[in-house]
């Protein structure tokens, strides 16, 4: 099966001006970056989590506490052999009292953000989650919604939604297409 | 390959390449597939070092433990390594069970799956046995030990712990002690390694080496000596009295002056390999004791890995399916 | 009176001869009554393109009976033995009890007569109750009306030698053969197929090729130490057989089989762990395989047997290590040979054949049961037709016999028997097993009385002295 774009909606520019109006959205919603964390869905999201974890550093001149998450083990509505591959979580810090933002890089059913909350609360009990996504192309499954959002993109059903990061795909950009035999 | 699945984010699955429904054997399996079991069982040691050590992954699912030949160790790493998956368990042993009374291994398994069951993992004294079941049973059938065949989980924690502690696993230096012949550690440990690119060096005497061993992947040597001046990890094998019994070798003692990692040798060694045995160790016998308590801490990391890897394996033949 | 048999069109392959040709067979009263071309009268058998043979003689089959009949009795192996192409069987004496004595082989002789399809014949057991401990009756048991003359302790050695000697010496006065199951079992304990490669792969206690040579070496000296009668059951292993060569190259009296399923298949088979590949002795390597091929095409292999060993299924689906050794055979052996030896180009469809009929027939003194592998007016009718040229698969479901534990499950073969005429009437016909109720004079045409059936001791062998 191969990806074969139509459109790119996002090009590196795009994303790196999303990555910093993101970081200064969460600033303000949160009045700081006190009791923040930020952590990244595997395998984008972890990236995105960690130029946010970057920007925020940069802007309010401390270190903000970043973790990765693996759902693959909280799935609930897969019926896939094989199994999907799993990584390595990582949370290095005390969920307790601290306002974890989610980093995904597409909100589409809402599934993966459910397992992921699922995920974390086996580490502990943050104070409150919020989402942060850098693309949303609609079709909830569950009553799931970002609190920041990088693009908004409308598709259909049978469309695929690829991101590609520098740092795992080497070029920073989305595109909208189709997946053909 | 891609799976095509509803409802899922596909950029977000990273999919394998292939999943099994069985482990019956390391023969079975590829250099790839060994990896990517080595990489899962990393990332299911991290579930070990949480608080919640449980993840849903194989919620609903039943496993049964069917553990023909006595065992604690392994059978309690399986028993922990799927109810961290949030698996049922249920234990089935042959005193307590119609075995004993006579009723065939086919019959027996056909009763226990005849309940509903969507895995069992067999550990039995005949080799062969688990590719048996899976010729009378639909279900998933994990090998815990079969005779003096395979013992694929071993092999694989074994080179989880081998990896972790070196490094790496392509051209390492590893030197295998002891009763090869009955040894389904040794045949699983010699077939993974090859298959990832280490070496492997067996030492023992030609009582104890079986017909054709070369052929499936290493050199052979009756001295030890000269394996510890080559090897990067020791691995050593326990020796038990029958054979002695079986004029394989003349005694225990004997057996210690020419195979044992005595203080003596171990001492004269400049570099030390890194020392491992499946456990449990005859102090004293195949390794002194006081080296035994100088190399504990890597056989109890073995042990935390063992349940890891199961969980990994677990995870790979049951894993992600309703069916 | 039966009506007469024409048998018509078939090639005439008649011992010592060899093929006579295309030519046309009468059969009438049990006997070849006529051979020649453009016969006439009689109900007629279209047998063009087929090859009529004298009937097939297995030297070696397991039958079970008495004591294990849920695996095979004397009615349904002959039923599988017709099916085969076979009109005589003889089977081994490892029953519950052992034939070891004249009642024991008398009554499994008369369910030959009673039940039987074909002649069925017991060899009696070296020792009394196969514990290779004390001589059996040889001179009862070849006195009393099933006529023994081959003896073994099969299934197991005669592990001492000393009682082997004594037992060769005694065969020898009694005109008895020795037909040995030779194995060193203190190599062999505990072993559940081949010693090599697939035995370490597979993580099973092995038996080596060794355990069969070293007990062949000494079953030869002793034989040629007594001067007895020697027959080799089974052999598997290339040292085997030139151990046979070179022995009969210094003229001593020793003859050897082997099975079909020891040409056919090898040890690397047994990967699946599948217990229709677990015999005794085991599959062996692929150049053992092809030295009992050499040896069958350079006449050091004088029989080809079936060593038929029904086992139940649940005797045999089980652990590896659990299951009984033994597989079936009288019903797929001529298939096997005429597909492996004779297809292959190997040998020559007579040759095949002589070594399952003339050969067996001239060891075991067959002319005293009246069967003759001569194709010659006068004599009894006991004959195989084959055809050459059939192709069929192998499926267990459709055997006669009562186990269907084979190897060969979904293979296909080139040739098979399509007709068994016993005693001048048809017990198998186009594939089918003719009923018993349905036979005029089931065995006719062979001997029935005691002093026919049995050989006299010779008096010269009793007189002292070795001859080597």
């Amino acid at each position: 099966m191969t990806f074969r774009a139509r459109a790119r909606v996002l090009d590196t520019e795009d994303i790196a001006r999303i990555v910093k109006r993101i970081s200064h959205e969460i600033l303000e919603r949160n009045k700081g970056s006190k009791d923040l964390a930020l952590i990244g869905v595997h395998t984008r999201g972890v990236f995105l989590a960690q130029r946010l974890a970057d920007t925020i550093d940069s802007i309010e001149g401390n270190h903000v506490d970043m973790g990765s998450l693996d759902v693959s083990l909280y799935r609930d509505d897969v019926s896939m052999r094989p199994a999907p591959k799993v990584e390595v979580t990582r949370i290095d810090f005390d969920l307790a009292g601290k306002t974890v933002v989610l980093v995904d890089d597409v909100l589409y059913t809402g599934r993966t953000t459910r397992a992921a909350m699922d995920a974390m609360m086996d580490f502990g009990r943050p104070e409150s989650v919020q989402l942060a996504v850098l693309v949303d192309r609609g079709h909830r499954e569950l009553p799931i919604r970002a609190d920041y959002v990088g693009k908004n993109v409308p598709t259909s059903g049978n469309e695929k939604v690829k991101v590609s990061l520098k740092e795992v795909d080497g070029v920073d950009m989305v595109e909208i297409g189709e997946e053909e035999q | 390959m891609s799976a095509q699945v509803a409802g899922v984010e596909e950029s977000e699955v990273r999919v394998q390449e292939a999943g099994y429904k069985h482990l019956l054997a390391i023969a079975d399996l590829e250099g790839d597939d060994i990896i990517r079991l080595l990489d899962s069982t990393r990332s299911f040691a991290e579930v070990s070092t949480r608080s919640i050590k449980k993840v849903p992954a194989l919620r609903g699912r039943t496993i049964v433990n069917m553990f023909m030949e006595p065992s604690t160790r392994t059978r309690m790493s399986f028993e922990l390594a799927a109810k961290r998956l949030s698996a049922d368990v249920i234990n089935f042993s042959p005193t307590t069970s119609s075995v004993s009374k006579g009723e065939s291994l086919k019959d027996t398994a056909k009763t226990i799956v005849a309940m509903g069951v969507d895995a069992v993992v067999i550990r039995h004294k005949s080799a062969g046995a688990p590719k048996k079941l899976t010729e009378w049973l639909d279900c998933s059938i994990v090998n815990a030990g079969d005779g003096m065949h395979e013992h694929p989980t071993q092999a694989l924690l074994d080179l989880y712990t081998m990896r972790e502690r070196m490094g790496r696993l392509e051209g390492l230096k590893v030197a295998i002690v002891g009763d090869i012949d009955h040894s389904r550690v040794a045949r699983s440990n010699m077939l993974a390694l090859n298959k990832v690119g280490a070496s492997v060096l067996l030492v023992a005497p030609r009582s104890l080496l079986p017909e054709g061993i070369e052929k499936m992947g290493a050199e052979t040597t009756g001295s030890l000596d000269e394996a510890l001046r080559w090897c990067d990890v020791l691995y050593l094998l326990r020796i038990q009295m029958e054979r002695v019994n079986e004029s394989r070798f003349p005694s225990l003692r004997e057996y210690t002056l020419e195979y044992g990692l005595t203080e003596q040798r171990w001492e004269s060694l400049e570099k030390k390999p890194l020392v491992m045995h499946p456990g449990p160790m005859n102090r004293g016998v195949e390794i002194a004791s006081s080296v035994a308590d100088e190399v504990e801490s890597v056989i109890t990391g073995q042990v935390a890995a063992g349940v890891a890897a199961r969980m990994a394996v677990l995870y790979d033949v049951l894993g992600g399916s309703r069916e | 009176m039966s009506e007469e048999i024409l048998i018509r069109g078939a090639r005439v392959l008649s011992f010592p001869g060899g093929f006579e040709g295309e030519m046309d067979v009468r059969i009438r009263d049990g006997r070849i009554a006529e051979k020649g071309s453009g016969l006439k009268g009689g109900k007629v058998v279209d047998a063009r393109g087929l090859i009529l043979a004298p009937g097939l003689i297995d030297m070696h089959a397991h039958l079970r009976e008495p004591g294990m009949e849920y695996k095979e009795d004397v009615g349904s192996g002959s039923r599988a033995a017709v099916m085969g192409g076979y009109c005589a069987v003889f089977c081994m004496p490892n029953t519950e009890p052992a034939i070891d004595n004249s009642s024991v082989a008398e009554y499994v002789y008369d369910l030959g007569v009673d039940r039987g399809l074909c002649l069925v014949l017991p060899h009696g057991a070296v020792t009394q109750g196969r514990e290779g401990t004390a001589l059996a009756p040889m001179g009862e048991m070849g006195s009393c009306r099933a006529g023994v003359l081959g003896f073994s302790d099969d299934g197991s050695p005669v592990a001492d030698p000393e009682i082997m000697r004594r037992a060769m010496e005694y065969a020898r006065t009694m005109g008895a053969l020795i037909i040995s199951h030779s194995e060193e079992e203190s190599l062999t304990a505990g072993g559940h197929m081949n010693e090599g490669y697939y035995s370490t792969f597979l993580g099973m206690r092995g038996m080596p090729s060794e355990a069969e040579e070293i007990a062949v070496y000494r079953d030869i000296c002793l034989a040629g130490m007594t001067g007895a009668k020697l027959h080799l059951a089974h052999l598997s292993t290339a040292r085997s057989l030139e151990l046979v060569r070179s022995a009969k190259k210094r003229g001593i009296d020793v003859t050897c089989e082997v099975t079909p399923h020891h040409f056919s298949l090898d040890d690397s088979l047994l990967v699946e762990y599948d217990t229709n590949f677990k015999m005794n002795p085991p599959l062996r390597s692929k150049d053992d395989v092809n030295a009992v091929l050499e040896a069958l095409a350079d006449g050091t292999v004088d029989v080809i047997s079936t060593d038929h060993a029904p086992h139940a299924s649940h005797e045999k689906e089980t652990e590896f290590d659990v299951a009984e050794f033994g597989v079936v055979g009288l019903e797929t052996a001529l298939g096997l040979a005429l597909t492996r030896l004779v297809d292959s180009g190997l040998l020559k469809v007579e040759e095949v054949l002589r070594k399952m009929t003339e050969a067996p027939a001239r060891i075991m003194t067959m002319e005293r049961w009246g069967y003759s592998p001569a194709i010659d007016e006068g004599a009894n009718a006991n004959l195989v037709l084959i055809d050459p040229e059939e192709r069929w698969t192998v499926d267990p479901a459709s055997f006669e016999s009562r186990s269907k534990n084979t190897p060969f499950t979904g293979w296909e073969l080139k040739g098979k028997a399509r007709s068994v005429l016993f005693g001048g009437e048809f017990v198998m016909r186009d594939g089918a097993v003719v009923e018993r109720a349905e036979l005029e004079a089931p065995g006719r045409g062979t001997a029935r009385s005691g002093t026919a059936g049995a050989r006299k001791p010779i008096a010269q062998a009793a007189k002292a002295g070795k001859s080597r």
